[in-house]
C-alpha cells in the first residue's frame, strides 16, 4: 500500500492527467472524503461544523493536521477552527479506544442513579468520563439524555443499548465485551480500504 | 420538472392499499422501543408471517412513538373494519405468539395485552403527535393519507400570506421551546421586516436532559415538521429554511434528509411549489454537542459555522439575524402544530387548553412514576392529572415530592402545588417554566440539593464561557452546592448562594445563564429546609454567634 | 462639537441630558460625562456584551441592560448607580477575581488596570468566594510581547482588535465555560504564530496585564487603547482624533 502511494504521490505535482478522485496528495486518502464534501459544499465557510463532522467521521478523531487542512480549505484564520472545534462537546481530539462505555446522564436517568454508574466504572479502570484508558481498551463517555427515559439508566456499550442497569452489570457486561475479540476501532475501515 | 403530487389521488390510493390486508400490525420502531428491542420484534413479526404463510393476510407497519415507553416495545393488532389491540413489552418471542395466535387464530395473547382503556391514553389529546404509532415516517403518501399537505396546498393556493399569519395569531399558539412567545407575533414580525433574503429556522436542538419530544416529531412524523415549515415560510417571504438538529440525532437527521428529497420530487418543495410562485428551500443544519446553541442567537452562529455563542439582542434575528437577513426560529413542536392550524382552524386550535395557553403541550414524562412516556395534553390540565392518571403515580409505595419542568432552566414543584394548572403562566409563577417538555418526577427518596447540584453541573459544562456572570457564576454556585451537599457549609454560605443566584439571574446575557439558577431558586424556596438540615449544628451555632 | 443629529431628552440618575437619536447609552453616558463601568466595550470595536458590569436599570425595569448595547430613546429613565447595580458589579468583580490569578503587587499593570479600578471603584475589598486557583502557564514566546493567561478576563477586545482593526485574527476564543481560553492560531505558543505582524494592538487594548511588552517590570506597563480607538475613528469617520482626546 505504501509503495503505491509513493508511486503515485511521485507524478501527482502538476500532472493534468490525474484525477482529483485518483489519490490524495497527502498520501492519506481519507482527505479524499473530506474534499468530496468541502467540493459538495462548494468550500463554503459556514461548513465548519459539517467538515469537521466529515473529518471526524474518517480519522475517527481531530488533530492538528486535519484543522489545518480544514481551516485552509476553508480559507478560514486557524484559530477560529480551533475555537469551533474545541467548542463542540462531540469534536474529540484523542483517539477512542477500542471498546465504549457511553452512560446517559439525563435527568431521569440521574434520578436513576447514572451517576453511581459512571463512579463506579470510571473507579474499575481508573479513568474519569471522557477519558479512555492508558492501554486504549476502553473510553468513558457520559451523554445527555439518549432519551429512552423509560429505560433509564441507560448505557450503551459499544453502541448497544442496555436499559435499567446498575453499576455492576455494567462492569460484568464490560468484562465479557472486553475479554471478547477488540471491536474494529473507528475509521480503521477506511485506512485499510482501497489505498 | 416534475409532476406536482396529487394529494386526493395519493390519499385515495393508500386507503385502498391499507383495506387490502385483513391485519395491519403496527409495530413502534421509534427511538425508545428500538432501544428496548422493537428492531428484532419488527423482524420476527415479519418472518412468522411468511412462515405462517399469511403475506397476504397481515403487513407489518414500522410507526413512531405509541407512547408508553416503559412498556416498550409497543404493538397494535388492527383488524379491517375492526377492533383494535395493542401488546406491550414485545420481545421475539411475544411477537411471533401475536402472529400465531392473534393473526392465525383469532386469540388475544393475555400475557402481554396492553389495556388502551387507562388515563394514560384517554386523558391525553394528540395533535402534534397525531401520526406517532399510525404512520410510517419514511413514507409520504402515510402522512398524505392522513391530511397531510392539504394545510400547504390550502394555505398557498387559497390564502393570502397576511391571512396565514393572522390565522396563527388569532389560534394564540405561543413557542413551544419554553419561552411561550406568541408565534403570530413572530411570524408578522418577518412578515414586516426588509431584507434581500428572509429565513426561518426550525430550532430542533432539544437539549434539555430528559426530554425527546422535538426528536420524535423530527423522526416520526418529518412531513409534518416540513409542512409547518412550507407555511411559515409562505406567510413570513422566506425561501430559505434551516432546520437544525442536534447530532445526538443521527435517525432524525436521516429521516429529515429523505423526506426533504421526497418532498422536492413532490414539488411540495423547491421552485414553483405545487404550480405556484412560491419557492422554498429546506436544508438541514447539524450541531456538534451545545446546549446553549438551544438558545437562538447561539443557534444562528452554529448555522453559520461558528462558535455556538449568544449575541446581543437587540438587533433581535427577525430585523438582523442568518449572515445579516431577517430570520426567525421557530422551534420544532410550534411548527409542527401549523399544519392543524390551518386545516382545522384558529378558532378550533383555541378551544384546547386555556385562554392564554391554547393548544395542547408534548412532555417526556419520565423519573419515579408507574408510566414513562411522552404524553400529549390540553394545556390547562392539572399537574396531579398528569402524575396521578396519566403517569399511574409513584411506584414502590413512595410518595411524590416533585415535578421538575423546564430541565436546567427550570424549577422543582412540590406536592402541595400539585393542584396547578400547565401552562405557560401558571409555571413561572410557582418558580419554574414550561420549558420545552421535560417533566421529570422525584419521590421522596430524592435528594434536593443534589437535584439543584445536578443542574447547576450541567450549566456549568454548558455554559458558552462569554460572559462573566454564567461563566465563572455557576462555578462558584457549583462550588458552594457541594459543600453544602458534603456538610461543610455554613449559614454564611446559604446567604451567599441567594445573592450569587440573583447576580447570575439578573446579569447574564443569554437565558441559559439567566435561567440557570432556577432549579437552585425553586428548591431553596420550597425545600430549604433541606439545605439547612445539610448545616452541621456546630456550624450553625459559629455562624450565628 | 456641533453635531446635526437629531437629540432626545433623557436622565441620568435623575439628571436630564440631551442625547443623540440612536446612540448607545454607553456612548452617551462617555461623551456627557456620567461614569459607567465597561471592561469589554472599546470603542470602534464590535460589541461583545460580555463583562456584563455596564448593566443599567431602565425606569422600574427590573430587567438590567447593558449599556453598551442599549439605544436611547426620549424620556429614557436610565439608573446607572443604585444599590442593586451596585452589588452585582461587584459580585461580578469577585467573579473575574476568583476565576483567574490577579495578584496587583506582582503585575505589570498594577496601578494601570482597568480590572484593578473596577475593582477600587465597586468597594471590591476582599472576594467571598473560593478562588480556583487555574494551572496556566506564562507564553513568553513572543520576541516582542508576552502574553499571561492568569490574568486575562476573557473581554476578547485583542480578539476583536486582531480580527477587525488589524484583520488577522491571531487570536481567538477556545474551548467554553470555565475552561474557556484565549489561543493563538491552534493553540501554538504565539511566538511560532506566523500569522502575528507584530502590531502590538492587542498589547494596547488589554485591560489588564494579561498581554505585555516583554521585559516591563511591576506597574511599568501603559496600554495604549486610545490609540486602537483613534484608529477606529479615523477609519470610520475619517476623523483623527488627538490621542490625548481620546478614551
Amino acid at each position: 500500500m505504501t509503495d503505491a502511494r509513493t508511486a503515485r504521490g511521485s507524478t501527482r505535482a502538476g500532472s493534468p492527467t490525474r484525477r482529483a478522485e485518483d489519490s490524495h496528495p497527502s498520501g492519506d486518502d481519507r482527505y479524499l472524503v473530506i474534499d468530496k464534501h468541502l467540493k459538495r459544499a462548494r468550500f463554503s465557510q459556514d461548513q465548519l461544523i459539517e467538515t469537521l463532522h466529515v473529518a471526524q467521521d474518517v480519522f475517527g478523531f481531530l488533530d492538528e493536521s486535519i484543522l489545518v487542512y480544514v481551516a485552509r480549505a476553508l480559507r478560514l484564520p486557524p484559530s477560529m477552527v480551533y475555537g469551533v472545534a474545541t467548542f463542540y462537546q462531540l469534536f474529540t481530539f484523542d483517539p477512542p479506544g477500542d471498546h465504549t462505555c457511553t452512560v446517559c446522564t439525563g435527568t431521569a436517568c440521574f434520578v436513576k442513579g447514572a451517576d453511581d454508574i459512571v463512579a463506579q466504572v470510571g473507579e474499575a479502570f481508573s479513568i474519569g468520563a471522557g477519558d479512555t484508558t492508558a492501554d486504549g481498551t476502553l473510553t468513558l463517555k457520559t451523554a445527555r439524555c439518549l432519551g429512552s427515559c423509560g429505560l433509564a439508566p441507560v448505557v450503551l456499550l459499544d453502541g448497544a443499548v442496555h436499559g435499567r442497569e446498575n453499576a455492576d452489570e455494567v462492569l460484568a457486561a464490560l468484562t465479557r465485551i472486553m475479554e471478547a475479540e477488540p471491536a474494529e476501532p473507528v475509521g480503521a475501515a477506511a485506512e485499510g480500504g482501497e489505498g | 420538472m416534475a409532476a406536482v403530487i396529487d394529494l386526493h389521488e395519493v390519499a385515495d390510493r393508500e386507503h385502498e392499499a391499507r383495506s387490502r390486508y385483513p391485519w395491519r400490525i403496527k409495530a413502534c420502531a421509534s427511538t425508545a422501543c428500538l432501544s428496548a428491542g422493537a428492531g428484532a420484534t419488527v423482524q420476527a413479526l415479519e418472518q412468522t408471517i411468511e412462515a405462517a404463510d399469511l403475506v397476504l393476510d397481515a403487513v407489518v407497519v414500522p410507526t413512531g412513538c405509541m407512547g408508553l415507553c416503559s412498556r416498550g416495545p409497543l404493538v397494535r393488532v388492527l383488524r379491517r373494519g375492526g377492533d383494535e389491540t395493542m401488546y406491550q413489552a414485545v420481545n421475539k418471542e411475544v411477537a411471533i405468539d401475536i402472529v400465531r395466535k392473534h393473526v392465525r387464530n383469532h386469540e388475544i395473547v393475555d400475557t402481554n395485552l396492553l389495556d388502551t382503556n387507562i388515563p394514560f391514553f384517554t386523558s391525553q389529546e394528540r395533535v402534534v403527535l397525531a401520526n406517532g404509532g399510525v404512520i410510517d415516517p419514511d413514507r409520504i403518501e402515510g402522512y398524505v393519507a392522513h391530511g397531510g399537505y392539504e394545510a400547504l396546498r390550502k394555505a398557498i393556493t387559497e390564502m393570502a400570506p397576511e391571512q396565514v399569519v393572522e390565522e396563527i395569531r388569532s389560534s394564540g399558539l405561543r413557542g413551544r421551546g419554553g419561552a411561550g412567545y406568541p408565534t403570530g407575533n413572530k411570524w408578522a414580525l418577518l412578515a414586516k421586516a426588509e431584507g434581500d433574503q428572509k429565513y426561518v429556522v426550525a430550532n430542533g436542538d432539544e437539549g434539555d436532559p430528559g426530554a425527546y419530544m422535538d426528536r420524535t416529531v423530527m423522526e416520526d412524523d418529518p412531513h409534518r415538521l416540513i409542512e409547518g415549515i412550507a407555511i411559515a415560510a409562505y406567510a413570513t417571504g422566506a425561501s430559505k429554511a434551516y432546520i437544525y438538529v442536534r447530532a445526538e440525532y443521527p435517525r432524525a437527521v436521516e429521516r429529515l434528509d429523505r423526506a426533504i428529497r421526497v418532498a422536492r420530487r413532490n414539488r411540495l418543495l423547491g421552485r414553483r411549489i405545487m404550480d405556484t410562485d412560491f419557492t422554498l428551500d429546506v436544508e438541514v443544519r447539524i450541531g456538534a454537542g451545545a446546549f446553549v446553541c438551544g438558545e437562538e442567537t447561539a443557534l444562528l452562529a452554529s448555522i453559520e459555522g461558528r462558535r455556538g455563542t449568544p449575541r446581543l439582542r437587540p438587533p433581535y434575528p427577525t430585523e438582523r439575524g442568518l449572515w445579516g437577513q431577517p430570520t426567525m426560529i421557530n422551534n420544532v413542536e410550534t411548527l409542527a402544530n401549523v399544519p392543524t392550524i390551518i386545516n382545522k382552524g384558529a378558532e378550533w386550535f383555541s378551544s384546547i387548553g386555556t385562554e392564554r395557553s391554547p393548544g395542547t403541550k408534548v412532555f417526556a414524562l419520565a423519573g419515579d412514576l408507574v408510566n414513562i412516556g411522552l404524553i400529549e395534553v390540553p394545556m390547562g390540565i392539572t399537574l396531579r392529572s398528569i402524575v396521578e392518571d396519566i403517569g399511574g403515580g409513584i411506584p414502590d409505595g413512595r410518595s411524590f415530592k416533585a415535578a421538575q419542568t423546564g430541565g436546567p432552566s427550570g424549577g422543582c414543584i412540590p406536592a402541595e402545588f400539585l393542584d396547578t394548572q400547565v401552562d405557560y403562566d401558571s409555571l413561572r409563577q410557582l418558580g419554574s417554566i414550561m420549558g420545552s417538555g421535560g417533566l421529570i418526577v422525584m419521590d421522596d427518596t430524592q435528594s434536593m440539593p443534589d437535584v439543584a447540584k445536578f443542574f447547576m453541573e450541567f450549566c456549568m459544562d454548558e455554559s458558552c464561557g462569554k460572559c462573566v456572570p454564567c461563566r465563572a457564576g455557576t462555578v462558584q454556585i457549583h462550588t458552594l452546592l457541594d459543600r453544602i451537599g458534603n456538610g461543610d457549609a455554613v449559614w454564611a454560605d446559604l446567604r451567599h448562594l441567594e445573592q450569587l443566584c440573583a447576580t447570575v439571574r439578573d446579569t447574564s446575557l443569554c437565558g441559559l445563564g439567566q435561567s440557570a439558577p432556577n432549579p437552585v431558586l425553586s428548591t431553596l424556596q420550597y425545600f430549604g429546609k433541606e439545605y439547612e438540615e445539610l448545616l452541621s449544628d456546630e456550624k450553625k451555632e459559629v455562624a450565628d454567634a | 462639537m456641533r453635531d446635526a443629529r437629531p437629540s432626545v431628552t433623557v436622565t441620568f440618575d435623575g439628571e436630564e441630558y440631551d442625547a443623540f437619536a440612536g446612540e448607545s447609552v454607553m456612548d452617551a453616558a462617555r461623551r456627557l460625562g456620567v461614569p459607567i463601568p465597561s471592561l469589554c466595550y472599546l470603542e470602534g470595536l464590535s460589541l461583545y456584551g460580555g463583562c456584563r458590569v455596564c448593566v443599567v436599570q431602565i425606569a422600574e425595569d427590573h430587567r438590567l441592560r447593558p449599556a453598551c448595547a442599549t439605544t436611547v430613546a426620549q424620556d429614557m429613565e436610565i439608573k446607572t448607580d443604585t444599590p442593586l447595580l451596585r452589588a452585582h458589579r461587584k459580585a461580578i468583580i469577585e467573579m473575574l477575581f476568583a476565576e483567574g490569578n490577579h495578584v496587583c503587587a506582582v503585575c505589570v499593570s498594577n496601578g494601570k488596570c482597568e480590572l484593578q479600578d473596577m475593582a477600587v471603584a465597586t468597594g471590591m475589598d476582599h472576594v467571598r468566594f473560593d478562588y480556583q486557583a487555574p494551572q496556566r502557564e506564562v507564553d513568553a514566546s513572543h520576541p516582542k510581547y508576552v502574553f499571561d493567561p492568569n490574568r486575562c478576563i476573557l473581554c476578547t477586545r485583542c480578539v476583536r482588535v486582531c480580527d477587525e482593526i488589524e484583520g488577522a485574527h491571531v487570536w481567538d476564543v477556545a474551548f467554553r465555560g470555565a475552561d474557556a481560553e484565549l489561543v493563538a492560531e491552534l493553540g501554538k505558543p504565539w511566538g511560532e504564530s506566523t500569522s502575528c505582524t507584530w502590531c502590538g494592538k492587542c498589547v494596547a487594548v488589554c485591560p489588564t496585564g494579561a498581554m505585555a511588552y516583554q521585559g516591563k517590570a511591576v506597574g511599568e506597563m501603559q496600554h495604549h487603547a486610545n490609540v486602537v480607538i483613534r484608529l477606529a475613528t479615523a477609519r470610520t469617520k475619517g476623523q483623527w482624533l488627538d490621542p490625548e482626546e481620546v478614551g
